[in-house]
């Protein structure tokens, strides 16, 4: 990893990772890529998060849908864990939770192979720093 | 793709189920399929839209229509209405400004938990992560990152509410030729869990915000004092120092700016004591983790000797969106004393268990009833235990006064760390007083007398209470002996201690009365209080509650109705277990 010598430097880094995530998510990088976080902060590994990661990477694999499944920290919603969010190409991120691995497979055949919503979807009831003027 | 146009989303949380949200559902299903729109148009329960208050909620996509207090006999009239015609049903819509929906929460400290990979450091850099660190280091001098931060009004997270500008404006003005930086990782409220969530989920913003502070007072060493039994975050946190470090981000000549510093992790073993800055310090040289009495403050003697400013987790996650968003920005969030946001975890008979973020000044009402989605099983709300063992609790009364660190205090309990312990009708606060006390009395690292000592005879007396064998005279003697431990411990703990006994006295006195002069716990949580009885009509006498007592208090004929004598019972409970009729009950 080269070291970051300025301000300059940071920015000019920042700037290409926004592209390739911007990228990615826009899925030009890959004409139909979906993007899956799962929450893994503790609660939500002892909620089976882990499961569901390990589901998630192999049947996405497996049913031939081109996904990147990373991991990302808590989502706050303790009440509906494991929860996973699903970033389709060209679309708002959704939130599911109480998604284990039936619930995962459920996700897959309806909503990301068809785009059609399943039971579960937590809403947004948050304003971002982006957002908050 | 999907083969509908329209969704039509239905609050399936716990608040707007219990107003037949359900049922809702299945109506607008029906009626959809009675006009053959189900191939076209599809009904989803959702999870809680945090808005319970206006519940059960509808929610049109993709045209964003949002439909408040439905009830199912509206299902015709949306899929007639909306769904057919395309127009909004108006009586049903939500009229208020439309930002109102979701601002009752900002995600500062948050921002970054449940958005990033916590173990890639790109995704923090690509979310503006070290950009405030490159700022400061390149653009400003110390002194204008201190009056920054000052002008932005950030107080501690972690309990007393301290201005975190002023903090560091201390050590930055205590000469010495070496410094420290210590970040307070030891959360140690019970039920609290914010600052592990924001290690686990977002790491650098901490790492970061401790560059910028030993900037500011001027040290090249930080460190991290975490409880060992938070391992998923400690292994984040090395894989972020050492990303950060690969980077230059952390190590010598940051940025080429000259300026120099590292990050390293000391464990501690989870005594609730070590949050106490001194404590804390002291078990971090490796002493017993011991408060001493302040002066001096670490600000002029801390970690070895030398001048330390010490920050809590979410104070430190604030420090970089100021710096990038402005002290102005920051400010006009929250209340006159206390700005921006404080992060809750809400745990207890709520329905929605989990991590909020509010501006301050947002009222218990809204965290309760609106984002926490109200009380469990319908059962009525009691009291709100915030600011932990050394907080009080709150009660109706106190719905709507706006969360901030003065009316918290005034109200008899504090902010702490931000765990917010929610009950209900069922719970007994003499209990609860004493489930703190316990905990206290654990965490007493035996220093001082009236902590150690005080705290055990407070216990023993909620003890005798709860058991039924209190006297009126025992109240007398919990507020005495708490004012005293109060005015006369040697540090935070001690000197917060009493509290939940003292604000639990203050909002249910008839309780301790009914447990001390009728020898009863109203909410039957107080096994020694309670009697167990037979109802006559009920009982048919078929002998197996007698067959059940293991001290043989039940008797009575066969087919006649049963009797206990409270003498003998030992109140197990078998009878009741046992009883297929209704006929033992709990009084």
């Amino acid at each position: 990893m080269e070291k970051i010598k300025s301000l300059v430097d940071l920015k000019k880094i920042r700037d290409e990772k926004i592209t390739g995530l911007q990228a990615r998510e826009k899925g030009e990088s890959s004409e139909n890529l979906v993007l899956v976080k799962v929450a893994m902060a503790t609660c939500g590994i002892a909620s089976g998060a882990k499961d569901t990661m390990e589901f998630m990477i192999e049947e996405l694999e497996k049913r031939g849908v081109d996904a990147l499944v990373t991991r990302t920290g808590c989502m706050g919603y303790c009440y509906a864990e494991p929860t996973i969010e699903v970033t389709l190409p060209d679309s708002e991120p959704v939130v599911f939770g109480g998604v284990n691995p039936a619930k995962a497979d459920e996700i897959i055949e309806k909503y990301i192979k068809g785009g059609e919503l399943v039971n579960g979807i937590i809403p947004v009831n948050y304003e971002t720093i982006e957002s908050k003027e | 793709m999907s083969k509908y146009s329209m969704h039509l989303l239905v609050c399936g949380g716990t608040g707007c189920k219990s107003r037949q949200s359900d049922l809702i559902a299945q109506r607008l299903t029906k009626e959809l399929s009675k006009q053959g729109l189900e191939e076209t148009v599809q009904v989803i329960m959702t999870g809680c839209f945090g808005f319970c208050e206006k519940g059960p909620i509808v929610k049109v996509m993709p045209d964003n229509t949002f439909y408040t207090q439905v009830k199912p006999e509206d299902a015709e009239e949306i899929v007639e209405e909306h769904v057919i015609k395309g127009r909004k049903v108006k009586h049903l819509l939500y009229t208020e400004p439309e930002t109102r929906l979701h601002k009752k929460q900002i995600r500062i400290a948050l921002r970054n938990c449940g958005m990033i990979d916590p173990e890639a450091i790109d995704e923090y850099i690509a979310r503006d992560g070290y950009q405030a660190l490159g700022e400061v280091l390149t653009n400003q001098i110390p002194e204008e990152t201190i009056e920054l931060m000052k002008a932005s009004g950030l107080r501690g997270r972690g309990g007393a509410g301290f201005p975190t500008g002023l903090k560091w404006d201390l050590a930055r003005k205590n000469e010495a030729d070496q410094k420290y930086v210590v970040c307070n990782a030891d959360e140690g409220d019970p039920g609290a869990f914010m600052d592990r969530s924001i290690l686990e989920g977002d790491p650098h913003s901490v790492l970061e915000a401790m560059a910028i502070v030993g900037r500011c007072i001027g040290a090249d060493m930080g460190y991290i004092y975490i409880r060992a039994e938070y391992p998923l975050a400690i292994e984040r946190l090395k894989i972020a120092i050492s990303q950060a470090r690969a980077y230059g981000l952390l190590g010598k000549d940051i940025m080429g700016t000259g300026f120099n510093f590292d990050i390293d992790l000391k464990y501690g073993a989870g005594a609730f004591v070590c949050g106490e800055e001194t404590a804390l310090i002291h078990s971090m040289e490796g002493e017993r983790g011991e408060p001493t009495l302040k002066p001096p403050f670490p600000a002029e003697s801390g970690y070895l000797g030398k001048p330390t400013n010490v920050n809590n987790v979410e104070t430190l996650a604030n420090v970089p969106v100021i710096i990038l968003k402005g002290a102005a920005w920051f400010s006009s969030i929250g209340t006159k004393t206390s700005k921006g946001t404080k992060v809750f975890a809400l745990a207890g008979k709520i329905n929605n268990v989990g991590l909020i973020e509010v501006p301050m000044g947002t009222t218990l009402r809204e965290v309760i009833f609106e984002i926490g989605g109200g009380i469990r099983n319908g059962k009525k709300f009691k009291a709100v235990q915030t600011g932990g063992p050394s907080g009080g609790c709150l009660t109706e009364k106190h719905l709507d006064t706006p969360i901030d660190y003065e009316n918290l205090v005034a109200n008899g309990s504090m902010m702490g760390s931000g765990g917010m312990i929610i009950m209900d009708e069922d719970d007994c606060m003499v209990s609860i007083a004493k489930y703190y006390l316990d905990f206290t009395v654990e965490e007493s690292c035996g220093k001082c007398a009236p902590c150690r000592i005080g705290n055990k005879r407070l216990h023993e007396l909620l003890e005798r209470i709860c058991e039924g064998k209190g006297e009126e005279s025992d109240l007398v003697r919990l507020r005495n002996l708490g004012e005293v431990i109060k005015d006369t411990s040697l540090c935070g703990l001690g000197q917060s201690s009493p509290n939940p006994v003292l604000s639990t006295m203050d909002n249910f006195l008839d309780e301790y009365l009914a447990h001390v002069v009728d020898k009863k716990c109203p909410s039957g949580v107080c096994t020694g209080l309670l009697e167990y009885f037979i109802i006559e009509e009920n009982c048919t006498g078929c002998t197996a509650c007698a067959r059940a007592c293991p001290v043989g208090a039940i008797s009575g004929e066969r087919k006649e109705p049963h009797l206990i004598n409270p003498d003998t019972c030992i109140k197990c409970g078998a009878c009741l277990e046992k009883c297929k009729f209704d006929a033992v009950i709990l009084i």
